[in-house]
C-alpha cells in the first residue's frame, strides 16, 4: 500500500462499494414486493443463460488483464498489447450484451417507470454498466498511449497499470455480487411472481 | 534539440518537436490553472465564504419573516425555497468545503510535505465543488430553487406533483457533483497523510488536526457514496418516473429515510471532526502547553467515527421503526456522548491552571467549548426517544443543530481563521476588531438561538413560514431575530477585519504565536515550494523543540503531560 496511486484507487473503490450497496439493498428490498404481481419481475423477465455468457466474458477480461499486466512487467510488448486488446474486446462484449438486454426488455415494455422491478433493475445494472464503460475508456486510452509510445514500460507505467487493474477487477467483483443477487437468485419456482406477464411493446 | 544527441536512457523520450514554452501564468490564470495545494486551499476557503454570505442572507430573510406573527414579507413558496437553500448551502457549500479547504492547505504543511498526493485531482475536486454550487444557485433563475428541505424527504422531493418546479433536479445533480468532488478530496488527503509524511512524523506524532482530517476522510468515504445513490434514486423517480418512492406502485418512503440518514448522521460528524482538530491546535498553543491526553483525543475520535455509522435511526424515531430499533438507536446515540465528553474534558484540562493568552482565536475556541457542550447535551436529550417524540420537528431541533454547527463548527472555523490567517497572508489579523467580532458573534449567536429552545418547548414547529400570535411566540421570535441581526453585524466586522488586516495588518513573521507544528516552519505566506528543509521531528511539537532546544519535548518526556 505504499504506492500512492494504488492506495488512492483502493480507497475510491472502497467508497464505490458503499454506493452500490444502497442500490443492491433497494433491489433486494423491493424484489418480492406484492406491487409487482402481474407485471415484469426478476423471476419472469431475465434471460439468465445469455447474461451468464456475458458474465463469463467480463470475468475472463479480468484474467486477461492480469496476464497482460504480467507480460508488461516482463517487457513482452507484443504480448501486452495483444492481451490488452483481448481485455478490451471482452469488456466490450459485456457492454454489448447489456445493451442488447436493455433493448430487448424495453421492447417488451419493461422500463424504469414500469414497476419496482424495472426501477431497481435499471438503476443497479445500469450504473454497473456505466462503471464498466468508464473502465473501457480508460483501457482504450492506455492502449492508444501504449501503441503510440515506444517507451510505455518501466516502474511508473507498471504502477499506472496496477492502478487501473484495481478498478477493472473491482468492476468484475461488483458484477459477481450483482449477478447472483439479480439473476441467479431468480431461478426456480417463485409462484405468482414468476408467472409470465403480458408484454406491452414500449411505444 | 539536435537529432544526433539521442538519449540512450529509455526513460527519456525522443524529442522531435520543441517542448512547449513554459511561462509562469499571471493574474486570474494563475488561479484558474493552479494545481498548488495552497492556492486551491485558499480558493476553497474564499468560495465557501462567498457561499456563507449567500446562506447568511437567506437566514436573515427567514428571521425577518419570522420576527412578526402573521407577517407577509415572504410567500410560503419563497420561504420554502429559502430555508431549503439556507440548509443546503450551509452544509454542502460552506462548512464542508471550508473545512476541506483548511485541510487541503494545512495538512501537507503540517506533515512536512511539499504538495498533496494528486495535485491535478485536487484541482478537479475544487472545480466540481465550485460548479456544483453555481449550478445549485442557478436554480433561482432556472425554474425555481429546491423547496423540500435540505434532507428532501421522499416522496415530497421525488414526485413531480409535489415539488413541481425544477429545483429538486438541480438539487440532486449539483450536490452529486460536489459530493464526487468531496470523495476525491478525501481520497487525496488520505493518501497524502499515509504516504507523504516527513521522516520522524509517525502516526503518534501527527498534529491532532491531521488526525481529525484523516478520520474525517474515512467517514466521507463511508458516507458520501450513500448520499450519491440517494440522489440517483430521487433523480430516477423525478426524471424517469421510476418508482423507488412512488407509493401507489409499492415504493416505500422509509427506504429514502434510511439511505439518506445513513449518510446524514455521519455527515454531522464530517462537519465537526476537522473543527475539533482546529480546537485541538488552537487551545494548546494559547494555553502554552501540550494538549492533555493526546492519545485519548485521537482514540475517542476513532470511537466516535465507528459509533457515528450506527446511529442514523435517531433521526427517524417518529417514523415508526418499532421499539426494538428505537431502543437500539437510542442507546448507540447516547454512547457517542462518552467519547465526545472525553474530548471536551481533555480540552478543558489543557487550559487548567495554564497561562492562557486570550487572543481572539482563543476566545472563539473557549466559546466553542461552551456552546458545543450545550449542543451536545441537547443532543443526548434527543437520543432519548420519548423526548424526541415530543421535540421532533420543533424549534428545539433548530436550536440544537445550530449550537453544534454554528456555535460549534463555525466558531471553531473562526478560531482557525484568526489562528492561521498570519500563515496564509503573512499579516496578523487586527485584535481590536477581532474582539468586537468575537463579542458580537458570541452575543448575537446566543441571543438568536437560545430562545429557540424555549420556542420549541412551547410548540413552535420548524419549517413554518409564519405563526399565530400565541403567548410569548412573538417576543421570543423577535429576540431571536434581533440576535440574528447582531450576528450579521459580527460578520460585517469580520469582513472588514479580513480586508483591513490583509492590506494593513502587522507583518506576522514565520511563527507569530510561538506555535508547535510544522506549518510554522515555513515562510508566511509559504513559498510555492513550501519546505527547503523539513525540521527534524522528534516529538509532537517539532517547532517548539527547534525554538526551545533546552526545553525540547524529546529531552524530557516526563515533563510532557500525556496519558
Amino acid at each position: 500500500m505504499s504506492d500512492k496511486h494504488v492506495m488512492g484507487m483502493s480507497l475510491f473503490v472502497a467508497s464505490e462499494f458503499v454506493f452500490f450497496a444502497v442500490l443492491i439493498l433497494a433491489f433486494v428490498f423491493y424484489r418480492q414486493s406484492p406491487a409487482n404481481i402481474g407485471g415484469p419481475t426478476a423471476f419472469n423477465s431475465l434471460d439468465v443463460p445469455t447474461t451468464g455468457f456475458y458474465t463469463a466474458c467480463l470475468t475472463a477480461s479480468s484474467v486477461t488483464f492480469w496476464l497482460a499486466e504480467r507480460s508488461h512487467r516482463r517487457n513482452r510488448t507484443g504480448q501486452w498489447h495483444a492481451l490488452l486488446l483481448v481485455t478490451i474486446l471482452l469488456g466490450g462484449a459485456f457492454i454489448y450484451g447489456e445493451g442488447r438486454e436493455f433493448a430487448d426488455m424495453s421492447g417488451q415494455g419493461i422500463v424504469p417507470s414500469t414497476n419496482l422491478f424495472g426501477t431497481t433493475f435499471y438503476a443497479l445494472v445500469g450504473f454497473h454498466g456505466f462503471h464498466v464503460a468508464m473502465g473501457l475508456i480508460v483501457l482504450l486510452t492506455v492502449f492508444g498511449i501504449s501503441l503510440r509510445s515506444r517507451f510505455f514500460r518501466g516502474a511508473a507505467h507498471a504502477r499506472a497499470i496496477r492502478t487501473i487493474a484495481i478498478y477493472w477487477i473491482f468492476v468484475d467483483a461488483m458484477w459477481w455480487i450483482i449477478f447472483p443477487t439479480v439473476y441467479l437468485w431468480s431461478l426456480g419456482n417463485h409462484g405468482i411472481l414468476g408467472e409470465p406477464f403480458k408484454a406491452v411493446p414500449f411505444r | 534539440m539536435s537529432s544526433t544527441a539521442r538519449p540512450s536512457n529509455p526513460l527519456i523520450p525522443e524529442l522531435d518537436t520543441p517542448l512547449p514554452r513554459v511561462t509562469d501564468p499571471t493574474g486570474l490564470l494563475k488561479w484558474i490553472g493552479s494545481v498548488d495545494h495552497k492556492q486551491i486551499g485558499i480558493m476553497y476557503m474564499v468560495t465557501s465564504f462567498v457561499f456563507f454570505l449567500f446562506g447568511g442572507v437567506e437566514a436573515l430573510l427567514m428571521r425577518l419573516q419570522l420576527s412578526q406573527p402573521r407577517f407577509s414579507f415572504l410567500t410560503p413558496q419563497d420561504y420554502d425555497q429559502i430555508f431549503t437553500m439556507h440548509g443546503t448551502t450551509m452544509i454542502f457549500l460552506v462548512i464542508m468545503p471550508m473545512l476541506i479547504g483548511f485541510a487541503i492547505y494545512f495538512v501537507p504543511l503540517m506533515i512536512g510535505a511539499n504538495d498533496i498526493a494528486f495535485p491535478r485531482f485536487n484541482a478537479l475536486s475544487y472545480w466540481l465543488f465550485l460548479f456544483g454550487g453555481l449550478l445549485l444557485y442557478y436554480s433561482f433563475i432556472g425554474g425555481g430553487a429546491p423547496d423540500a428541505g435540505w434532507f428532501a424527504y421522499a416522496p415530497l422531493s421525488s414526485e413531480f406533483n409535489f415539488t413541481a418546479n425544477a429545483g429538486m433536479n438541480y438539487w440532486g445533480v449539483s450536490l452529486a457533483a460536489t459530493g464526487i468532488g468531496t470523495i476525491g478530496s478525501a481520497v487525496n488527503l488520505m493518501v497524502t497523510i499515509w504516504t507523504l509524511r516527513a521522516p520522524g512524523m509517525t502516526l503518534r506524532r501527527l498534529p491532532l488536526f491531521v488526525w481529525m482530517v484523516m478520520l474525517n476522510n474515512v467517514l466521507i468515504l463511508a458516507a458520501l457514496p450513500a448520499l450519491n445513490s440517494t440522489f440517483v434514486m430521487v433523480l430516477f423517480d423525478r426524471l424517469l418516473h421510476a418508482n423507488f418512492f412512488h407509493v401507489p406502485s409499492g415504493g416505500q418512503p422509509l427506504l429514502y429515510q434510511h439511505s439518506f440518514w445513513s449518510f446524514g448522521h455521519p455527515e454531522v460528524y464530517i462537519m465537526i471532526l476537522p473543527a475539533w482538530g482546529m480546537i485541538s491546535e488552537v487551545i494548546p498553543v494559547f494555553a502554552r502547553r501540550p494538549i492533555f491526553g493526546y492519545n485519548f483525543v485521537a482514540g475517542a475520535t476513532v470511537a466516535i467515527l465507528l459509533l457515528s455509522l450506527l446511529v442514523w435511526g435517531h433521526h427517524m424515531f417518529t417514523a415508526g421503526m418499532g421499539q426494538t430499533l428505537d431502543i437500539a438507536f437510542g442507546i448507540s446515540s447516547m454512547m457517542i456522548a462518552v467519547p465526545t465528553g472525553i474530548k471536551v474534558f481533555n480540552w478543558t484540562y489543557t487550559t487548567w491552571k495554564a497561562s492562557i493568552h486570550f487572543t481572539t482565536s482563543m476566545l472563539f475556541a473557549l466559546a466553542f467549548l461552551l456552546q458545543f457542550t450545550i449542543g451536545g447535551v441537547t443532543g443526548v436529550m434527543f437520543a432519548s426517544f420519548p423526548v424526541d417524540w415530543q421535540m421532533e420537528d420543533s424549534y428545539f431541533v433548530i436550536a440544537h443543530l445550530h449550537y453544534v454547527l454554528m456555535g460549534g463548527s463555525a466558531f471553531a472555523l473562526w478560531a482557525g481563521i484568526y489562528y492561521w490567517f498570519p500563515k496564509i497572508t503573512g499579516r496578523m489579523m487586527d485584535e481590536r476588531l477581532g474582539r468586537w467580532n468575537f463579542a458580537l458573534a458570541f452575543i448575537g449567536f446566543n441571543v438568536a438561538f437560545m430562545p429557540q429552545h424555549f420556542l420549541g418547548m412551547i410548540g413552535m414547529a420548524r419549517r413554518i413560514y409564519t405563526y399565530p400570535d400565541l403567548p410569548y411566540w412573538h417576543l421570543l421570535n423577535l429576540i431571536s431575530s434581533i440576535g440574528a441581526a447582531v450576528l450579521a453585524i459580527a460578520v460585517l466586522v469580520f469582513i472588514w477585519n479580513l480586508i483591513y488586516s490583509y492590506l494593513h495588518g502587522r507583518v506576522a513573521g514565520d511563527n507569530p504565536w510561538d506555535a508547535f507544528t510544522l506549518e510554522w516552519a515555513t515562510a508566511s505566506p509559504p513559498a510555492v515550494h513550501s519546505f527547503e528543509q523539513v525540521p527534524p521531528v522528534r516529538s509532537r511539537r517539532p517547532i517548539w523543540d527547534l525554538n526551545h532546544p533546552d526545553r525540547a519535548d524529546w529531552k524530557n518526556p516526563e515533563a510532557v503531560r500525556g496519558i
